[in-house]
């Protein structure tokens, strides 16, 4: 291991503890930490947006390929920081609209060949699967429609509709059963690898140096 | 200027989102470079609300500061940290002297060593300190007190089983010969997990999925005509 190595793995175990202590309750160490990684995050964040966007798209664009187009959503862009100005902020509604009117006209057809139509396709498949294949093609169908019925509030959930959506609740539940039993499982396998990187790279590598 | 400030947004607005749709459905050249042309404009667009929020983030700190609010050296360090993670990224200076690669950016340069040994820990602890959270939330949340809830109960506890080892190794141990349908295991917690998150969750997945997609159609209709203007913001 480099001196620069071993710097680095002493500054991550103090920052790993540090953000540990969040363990024992809020404390000074945890804020500490927390603000630095917000800092951090900001900095990295600004470094990305830097080198993938503004250099290739704008500065290159107009430097070396003379697309001087770039320049319109520049403007706007610089539209957007004007709503710090509070006299000028209404300029920002130019670029918002062109950003979330665009994105509305591209998402409608997008969403409708690319999720609505296929999704409607699985759903609605023919049984001729076999009987295994059968059965869970009717859990779905029936999982999907009363899913559907849950989130369809233009009717009272009362008598059929109340026991349908009762059913689509239920399915529900097994879905977010589902999400959540994976994060669990995320969540624990990062806590162990933290504490593989506290246990080899820090206490072994370089305070025993094993 | 009224007509500038509240009108003029709606209908580029609504030219935009008539021409982005109607696009779609004129599968020629022109039709895909306006596309990928909008989309350049929108990632170009994207960066500079980005460094809005990056400056409101650190106006609030600035203020902060400045006002000796309580707990303002805190901060103090995220104004510096983003200062030193920012510069060492951008500024074009040798770091050679301190050990580093010249290029800011290759994974021996200054930005990616404190990127890998202070964001990357720092983020990874910071989430998996949510395990502890979950372990609590789940035995208040996990309590069989209804349907729904033993649902949920019993598809988490499955797929926790059924998608580590000892799933596998109870799958194993029970495994028992039957006859013409051969050898089944009778504790199989991996084939039970495999079947509830392509089925039940799968559907109720599409369910779900099916409603937001309706959601984001309705809503970008009422974008493009002008009845959805929350975009705008408040005041005139």
């Amino acid at each position: 291991m480099t001196i620069g190595e071993i710097i680095g793995v002493w500054l991550a175990a103090g920052l790993t503890l540090m953000m540990f202590s969040f363990i024992y309750r809020d404390n000074a160490f945890f804020k500490l930490g927390e603000h630095l990684y917000l800092g951090i995050s900001v900095g990295y964040f600004v470094n990305i947006q830097y080198h993938q966007v503004l250099v290739p798209d704008v500065i290159r664009a107009i430097r070396v390929e003379h697309d001087f187009w770039v320049i319109i959503p520049s403007l706007l862009g610089i539209f957007i920081l004007l709503r710090l100005v509070p006299s000028v902020a209404w300029l920002s509604r130019m670029s918002f609209a062109f950003y979330i009117g665009g994105f509305a006209g591209v998402a409608i057809p997008n969403v409708i060949h690319g999720y609505f139509l296929p999704q409607l396709a699985e759903t609605l498949r023919p049984f001729n699967a076999g009987l295994g294949n059968n059965l869970n093609q009717i859990v779905i169908l029936l999982a999907v429609f009363t899913v559907l019925i849950f989130f369809f509030f233009s009717l009272e959930h009362k008598r059929i509709v109340g026991g349908i959506s009762r059913i689509g609740l239920f399915f529900i539940m097994i879905s977010f059963g589902a999400s959540f039993g994976y994060t669990v499982m995320a969540r624990i396998s990062l806590l162990i690898g933290r504490f593989q990187f506290l246990l080899d790279d820090w206490i072994r590598q370089t305070i025993l140096r094993l | 200027m009224l007509f500038f400030k509240r009108q003029w947004p709606i209908i580029i607005a609504f030219v935009m989102g008539i021409v982005m749709w109607a696009r779609f459905y004129i599968p020629t050249e022109q039709s895909q470079t306006l596309q990928d042309e909008f989309m350049r404009w929108a990632r170009i667009l994207f960066g500079f609300a980005a460094m809005l929020g990056i400056l409101s983030l650190l106006h609030h700190h600035w203020n902060k500061i400045k006002l000796k609010r309580p707990g303002f050296g805190f901060s103090v360090v995220t104004l510096v940290a983003f200062v030193i993670m920012a510069l060492t990224g951008l500024l074009p200076v040798s770091w050679t002297w301190l050990g580093f690669a010249d290029n800011l950016r290759s994974s021996n340069g200054p930005h990616m060593y404190l990127f890998e040994h202070m964001f990357v820990p720092m983020q990874a602890t910071m989430f998996s300190v949510l395990a502890f959270f979950i372990a609590s939330a789940a035995f208040r949340a996990f309590r069989a007190r209804s349907i729904e809830a033993t649902a949920l109960l019993i598809a988490g506890c499955v797929i926790m089983i059924g998608r580590v080892p000892v799933g596998d190794w109870l799958a194993s141990v029970t495994t028992v010969e039957m006859g013409s349908w051969g050898a089944r295991s009778l504790i199989n917690f991996p084939y039970v997990t495999d079947w509830l998150l392509n089925i039940p969750n799968a559907a109720a997945q599409r369910g779900i999925i099916l409603g937001v997609i309706l959601s984001q159609i309705a809503i970008s209709v009422r974008i493009i005509f002008g009845i959805e203007r929350t975009y705008m913001g408040g005041g005139d």
